[in-house]
């Protein structure tokens, strides 16, 4: 048995670890009352930046290269919406466009005489002692860098959220940014400083994807994560914890496709694949799952 | 200065490249930029074309694939019909979980367009699988649910036909009818259609989710029909998101929305050849569409933000 | 003594209209301060210069004995100085404590937060429950928050907008006596409000604004109640032709009214509570019959705007029956929110009246033609019908408004504040069309409702009036003198009569 649930639920993490950047980019990002749908444009500008900063200067830098690559578009998203005040949705969306049609493009170029450009790549890295833990230490502590990371992030978040006046700024900014200006707080700044969190979290899922996961480039390789991260948001309710508990259900849900073809199961797993977003929407016509959306959403 | 050449004789370069591939790319893009169009013009952000066009194909292709042995006629007919059905259910979906919910249809319409994505790749490679259940693809329609071309020794299908002709039902009914007036005055200030007309305008928004989604839906059975006669995974390379552009383009007029599609349709037919020819990447026009829309975006709000400027403040006179 | 809080000679002006001369208010330290004046007398325009909300043309302002000059209100609040909005500034999703804390910076300590609140609660009596989300709160509980959150920023001078608009008659006796003892213990309390006995009964001090000219400044004990309302109304009788007028009108209605005509519109035991659970309407009953003009008077809050539109047929009914005619023109204060589409061409305008009851197609030539005889004969100035609403001036943008609600609905007409900010001639002619008879060949009388928040306006116009004060509504019956502006003045304020 535990030869099927070790690699499953390592493989949930290590799926869920990307999909939690980008949703956590995208949680503070709501929060503050501005939906991205552009996160995937972000995410393969990260993914991009990340191979060609990691390429010539190695793995750590590529991170900072994912980072920067979707902070860049987090900064363009911010500019419409913030100072231009154009429509979020339809902002959101050319800028899906732009990533995937700039990054195929530019990659293309890279690429043009038949060069490869090589990601570095991080492998997992064991913690020492806690990865031997039967059980949990395969699943939680033989992951990569950026997993560790999250694992730091998460709580931290959550309680920057409820614990700081920069959480309540964000928080208020998103339900009410009338009340907000009223309390003394600049709800302007407060949104760019969002968007711009969000793009750059967008960005380091890029980088994770390629330096951590798949160890290269291709051409459309963020496969709709933006898109899911936003559903892992709405799922986890608006809250870092909920947030992370949701990516792991879309993890899950494409782990066990792997699962069932290592045993040969003959399942549908696009059934399973499209659980989580049934489970969005079904969550989302509760009451208690509106309520937790920011009020200020989209507006 | 080869690759624009290499575009343009792509898209217009030979009657070829016009008929069968210009105008055959911008049908699909016609029909769904007409079902963004509609939802927009009621302020309905529509985001979820693309699930709509899966669910038209899903419902054609299953209708094609059962009903044979019919008439040609019948069978198009059939299909069109469960194509237009299958997407304003869809669409219907998100409508209900908005009037009912208030669920906000832009994360609906992604939601579902996922769904429907994964429902594809389950019908394809289980109920609906060809028989040989080797590729992860439907049967191949029969040669009575093809639907007919419109040129001889073109790939230009009745598809195309039927899109124009929705466009210009679509510009009638919003320019000409009470229900597009309706329509037209929820999307432009909802309190004043209510206030001043009376308008019930929850009705008036579920109408336009199911009419957009009718319109997305007839994408995916035309698709069916008159090009891939089969269905499969990457049936719509995202034909529902580029529908956004195209719409936007066309500043939401059905009219207009025609030529921005097979605007569209050019640039994608353009791109293949210029990559086929120069090696310039096919992908540089979806970085083109986003220029345009981002470009259209800034220029109307900064002409607003003009307008409000030259506008001084002083008393309200005759 | 110093005083709490001083504003000399303030002037202030938007655009082309001055809202303020030379105001001046001294708020004495450990006392309520009443400021009056009707609508756009400039109390709120005041007040909001001295909590830094907006910046005065000239004049000085001091607090406790220091000239300051605020550059926003974050400045008047370290200045101890807190505003209570009519419209309560509070964040629904967040707890008491939260809302209490916001505008901080650094750690938020939730527990020292709530501990402020109770604090503050069991200084003042003014007890919330700091964990609470504030959408769990009725809308008393609410105004002790906003004061609360005003405290907790250690206001020692608290300006208070309307406060009991929004509350029962106990919250707003609670609140009073709060303010009371809050003024005992050293704090000043500004209230501005429309409620005259009310604020007599709880103020020490009484400065009466008009016109944006302070008219008034004294204690309460050495101004009687008719000293106040005359300086709230002012000098103010109807020009003998005007007088005239109406007494003429109003003596034709009567004579209709004995020959038993129907009414148009009749309410019945109306009652209506707002979405948010306030009463805006108690127990109205009320007729309208052809060839009146009903004026309405009320201040903001008083329930007119939700009498209107039962009236209009633009809202239903919490209790009691409304009887109104299918179609009923609709005249709005908001005319671009409510009333026409910028963007839209006047023949769309006209066409977005019964809208919501027109079937099949739409007959564009037969529309473009009404609208071309509206815009004749109300003499609208624009290039043609097919230029947009938003070309056209205000004026003649109602002027249009006017003329699509009478020829769309021939019986029946209410108006809600149909000149504001109109210029003199526009004012005239639009006040005069909605008031006109339904003549024009047309046979029949209109019944007509007029809200003005101007007295003299509705004065002009109206045939009969009733005022709302306080969500109850009541037919005031014109003094003994003709053009007496008095007896209404004194319904608006909730004096009796």
């Amino acid at each position: 048995m535990e030869s099927i649930l070790v690699p499953f639920l390592e493989s949930m993490i290590r799926t869920a670890t990307p999909l939690a950047f980008a949703a956590l980019g995208e949680l503070v990002t709501e929060r503050a009352g501005v939906i991205n749908i552009g996160l995937e444009g972000a995410i393969i500008a990260g993914c991009l930046g990340a191979l060609v900063a990691s390429g010539s200067l190695g793995a750590g830098a590529g991170f900072v290269g994912g980072g920067l690559a979707g902070l860049f578009m987090g900064a363009v998203f911010a500019l419409f919406v913030v100072a231009l005040r154009t429509d979020q949705i339809i902002t959101g969306t050319a800028l899906t466009l732009f990533g995937l049609g700039v990054t195929g493009t530019v990659h293309r170029y890279l690429t043009a005489d038949g060069a490869t450009v090589a990601a570095a790549t991080v492998a997992p890295w064991p913690v020492p002692l806690l990865s031997d833990l039967p059980l949990l230490g395969p699943v939680l502590f033989r992951q990569p860098a950026p997993t560790y990371a999250l694992y730091a992030l998460v709580p931290l978040l959550a309680w920057w959220l409820q614990r700081t006046h920069g959480g309540l700024a964000l928080r208020a900014t998103g339900e009410h940014a009338e009340a907000a200006r009223a309390a003394g707080i600049a709800t302007e700044r407060v949104r760019w400083l969002a968007i711009l969190f969000g793009g750059m979290m967008g960005g380091l899922c890029g980088a994770t994807l390629v330096l951590a996961q798949v160890g290269t480039f291709n051409e459309g390789m963020s496969a709709g994560r933006g898109f899911i991260a936003i559903a892992i948001v709405v799922l986890g309710r608006w809250t870092p914890l909920g947030t992370a508990g949701a990516a792991l259900v879309f993890g899950a849900a494409s782990a066990l496709q792997f699962t069932f073809q290592a045993l040969n199961w003959d399942l549908p797993y696009q059934v399973f694949l499209a659980l989580p977003y049934v489970l969005t929407l079904l969550l989302l016509a509760t009451l208690r799952g509106r309520a937790a959306a920011p009020a200020g959403l989209g507006r | 200065m080869d690759a624009l050449t290499a575009l343009w004789d792509g898209a217009f370069g030979s009657s070829y490249a016009f008929w069968s591939a210009t105008l055959v790319r911008a049908t699909p893009l016609l029909f769904v930029g007409l079902a963004v169009a509609i939802a927009f013009r009621a302020g309905v952000l529509n985001i979820g074309a693309e699930g709509q066009l899966l669910a038209g194909a899903v419902a054609s292709t299953a209708f094609a694939l059962a009903a044979a042995g019919l008439p040609q006629p019948v069978v198009i007919a059939g299909m069109i019909v469960c194509g237009m059905a299958a997407g304003a259910a869809w669409a219907g979906i998100a409508a209900l979980l908005r009037h009912r919910f208030g669920v906000l249809e832009v994360i609906s319409t992604i939601m579902l367009n996922f769904v429907a994505l994964n429902l594809v790749g389950w019908l394809i490679r289980g109920p609906l699988q060809e028989p040989s259940r080797i590729n992860p693809q439907s049967a191949t329609i029969a040669a009575s649910a093809r639907w007919p071309q419109l040129l001889e020794g073109h790939r230009l299908h009745l598809g195309f036909a039927l899109a124009v002709a929705l466009a210009v039902v679509t510009w009638w009914v919003l320019t000409r009818t009470a229900i597009g007036f309706r329509v037209r005055a929820v999307g432009a200030s909802p309190r004043a259609a209510a206030s001043a007309g009376l308008v019930d305008a929850p009705r008036t928004i579920l109408g336009v989710f199911l009419a957009s989604g009718a319109c997305a839906g007839l994408a995916g059975a035309s698709e069916v029909g008159g090009v891939t006669w089969a269905l499969y995974e990457g049936i719509s390379p995202g034909y529902g998101y580029t529908a956004i552009a195209v719409a936007l383009l066309a500043r939401l007029d059905p009219r207009w929305v025609v030529l921005s599609a097979v605007f569209f349709g050019a640039l994608e037919a353009g791109a293949a050849a210029m990559q086929r020819q120069a090696g310039v990447p096919s992908v540089v026009v979806q970085a083109i569409v986003a220029v345009v829309i981002l470009g259209v975006l800034a220029a109307t709000r900064l002409r607003e933000v003009a307008a409000a400027r030259r506008t001084p403040v002083r008393a309200e006179g005759l | 003594m110093t005083a709490a809080l001083a504003l000399r000679g303030i002037d202030k002006r938007f655009g082309v209209t001055t809202a303020l001369t030379a105001a001046h208010c001294t708020i004495r330290r450990g006392t309520v301060h009443a400021l009056l004046g009707e609508n756009g007398a400039g109390k709120t325009t005041l007040m909001r210069i001295a909590f830094g909300l907006l910046r005065a043309d000239a004049g000085e302002l001091e607090v406790e004995g220091r000239a300051v000059r605020f550059r926003s209100s974050a400045d008047a609040i370290a200045a101890g100085i807190g505003m209570v909005h009519q419209h309560f500034m509070l964040i629904p999703a967040m707890t008491v404590a939260e809302n209490v804390a916001l505008g901080g910076r650094g750690r938020f300590d939730a527990r020292a937060a709530a501990a402020r609140v109770r604090t503050i609660g069991a200084e003042t009596g003014l007890h919330l429950d700091p964990d609470t989300p504030v959408r769990e709160l009725a809308v008393g509980a609410q105004q002790r928050l906003e004061i609360i959150k005003a405290l907790a920023h250690d206001a020692r001078i608290l300006i208070l907008d309307e406060p009991t608009a929004v509350l029962a008659p106990g919250e707003a006796a609670d609140l009073y006596a709060w303010l009371r003892r809050f003024s005992v213990r050293g704090g000043s309390a500004v209230l501005i409000t429309h409620k005259l006995r009310e604020a007599l009964a709880v103020a020490d001090d009484v400065t009466v604004l008009r016109g944006g000219r302070t008219v008034l400044e004294s204690t309460t004990a050495a101004a009687p109640e008719d000293e106040i309302i005359a300086a709230l109304v002012g000098e103010r009788t109807l020009p003998p032709e005007l007088a005239g007028e109406v007494i003429g009108a109003a003596s034709a209605v009567r004579a209709r009214r004995d020959a038993g005509e129907a009414p148009v519109l009749s309410l019945r035991g109306v009652g209506y509570t707002d979405p948010a659970g306030v009463v805006r309407l108690r127990d109205v009953t009320l007729e309208v019959r052809p060839g009146e003009v009903l004026g309405v008077l009320g201040v903001e809050g008083a329930g007119q705007r939700e009498l209107l539109r039962l009236l209009a047929g633009r809202l239903e009914p919490t209790t009691g029956t409304v009887q109104r005619p299918a179609r009923v023109g609709f005249i709005p204060e908001d005319r671009l929110q409510d009333a026409v589409i910028a963007e839209m061409s006047l023949t769309e305008n006209l066409a977005l009246a019964g809208a919501g009851e027109r079937r099949g197609r739409v007959r564009w030539p037969a529309l473009r033609e009404q609208a071309r005889s509206v815009v004749e004969e109300l003499e609208v100035r624009a290039s043609g019908v097919d230029a947009p609403m938003r070309a056209l001036s205000g004026g003649n943008q109602q002027k249009f408004i006017v003329g699509r609600e009478r020829a769309h609905a021939a019986g029946a007409l209410v108006a809600e504040n149909p000149t504001r900010g109109l210029d003199i001639r526009a004012t005239a002619r639009v006040r005069a069309e909605i008031s006109a008879p339904a003549g024009n060949g047309r046979a029949g009388a209109r019944a007509v409702v007029y809200y003005s928040s101007d007295i003299e306006e509705v004065l002009a116009v109206a045939t009969r009036v009733v005022v709302c004060h306080a969500g109850l509504v009541r037919e005031v019956a014109p003094g003994a003198e003709p053009g007496d502006l008095s007896p209404y003045a004194r319904a608006l304020v909730g004096a009796e009569l």
